[in-house]
């Protein structure tokens, strides 16, 4: 388990705790980035503001870390443009079926112990161990 | 003040997903690798990130379950509890996308910061799916508001 990072992910993962529990005590919100971003780009929405500063946050943290002198990384991505699109089509599409994402189902959800939660992280866990198994060691095997 | 306190939270998110190395798609993909635990290949830090946010965020959630907000009248806890249709195909399509690429929502979004083409072109077609998802929604309710005056009309 040469790439297993405990430490930093603890530390990561509690800081993500934190900030749902910031966004509760504070504006009475979810953390959930699914809502935060379709009620932004949604043309109805009437709540803009908050969401607006929340991606701004989300995207200054990488940016802050760069002044402080830490690359930011290049993630890592397929070639095919077709295949990222339909990915981000289906990431687009599914979260905002199912009403929640990673951090929306998956943190805060679990958190406050919602079965309809625990119920979708699961699966979308499964779906997403099952496809990487097939294109890593099917196709890409 | 709602505004800066909800910058103060995507930043601290953002910083949490940076720092458990959440925000690289090759991470997130080594965790939902299962098939390398044989090989020795395998990165749980994943599961660390999600039991670390689950501590904090299930303790804090239960001291904001008894407050109300700082800058609101109240707290809005999700008010759905079934398991539907919806729910589980939503999981289901997402959990694709997610296993394609290695990138949710978080992470898609922070990484615009690297100006990475590929980033750009996940983001605008998740925007795209999340939009064409809420017109077929509105349509769907439109149509189903539709048919029950319609019913009404006929009783």
């Amino acid at each position: 388990m040469s790439n297993f990072t405990p430490i930093s992910a603890a530390i990561g993962g509690g800081l993500i705790g934190l900030s749902a529990v910031l966004l509760m005590l504070l504006n009475g919100r979810i953390a959930g980035i699914t809502g935060v971003f379709a009620g932004l780009i949604d043309p109805g929405s009437t709540d803009r503001g908050w969401r607006a500063t929340f991606i701004v946050g989300l995207i200054a943290a990488p940016l802050t870390a760069a002044l402080l002198g830490q690359a930011i990384p290049v993630p890592q991505l397929p070639t095919s443009f077709v295949v990222i699109a339909v990915a981000g089509l289906l990431v687009g599409f599914g979260t905002r079926l199912s009403n929640g994402c990673t951090s929306g189902h998956g943190i805060c959800g679990i958190a406050r112990l919602s079965p309809r939660s625990l119920a979708a992280t699961g699966i979308f866990m499964f779906a997403a161990i099952v496809v990487v198994a097939i294109t890593r060691h099917v196709i890409g095997g | 003040m709602r505004a800066l306190a909800s910058l103060l939270c995507g930043y601290v998110f953002g910083w949490g997903l940076f720092i458990s190395g959440m925000i690289r798609p090759e991470k997130v993909l080594g965790f939902l690798d299962i098939l390398a635990i044989p090989s020795g290949n395998w990165d749980p830090s994943l599961a660390i990130v999600m039991a670390a946010a689950l501590i904090v965020a299930g303790a804090g959630y239960a001291l904001a379950r008894r407050r109300v907000p700082i800058f609101e009248q109240e707290n809005q806890w999700p008010a759905q509890t079934r398991i539907d249709r919806p729910l589980v195909a939503g999981a289901a399509l997402f959990g694709v996308g997610w296993g394609l690429v290695g990138l949710c929502p978080g992470p898609a979004i922070e990484n615009l910061a690297s100006l990475s083409p590929g980033i750009v072109v996940f983001v605008a077609a998740m925007a795209v799916g999340t939009l064409a998802h809420d017109r077929w929604y509105a349509r769907g309710t439109a149509a189903q508001a539709a048919s029950l005056a319609h019913a009404g009309a006929d009783g």
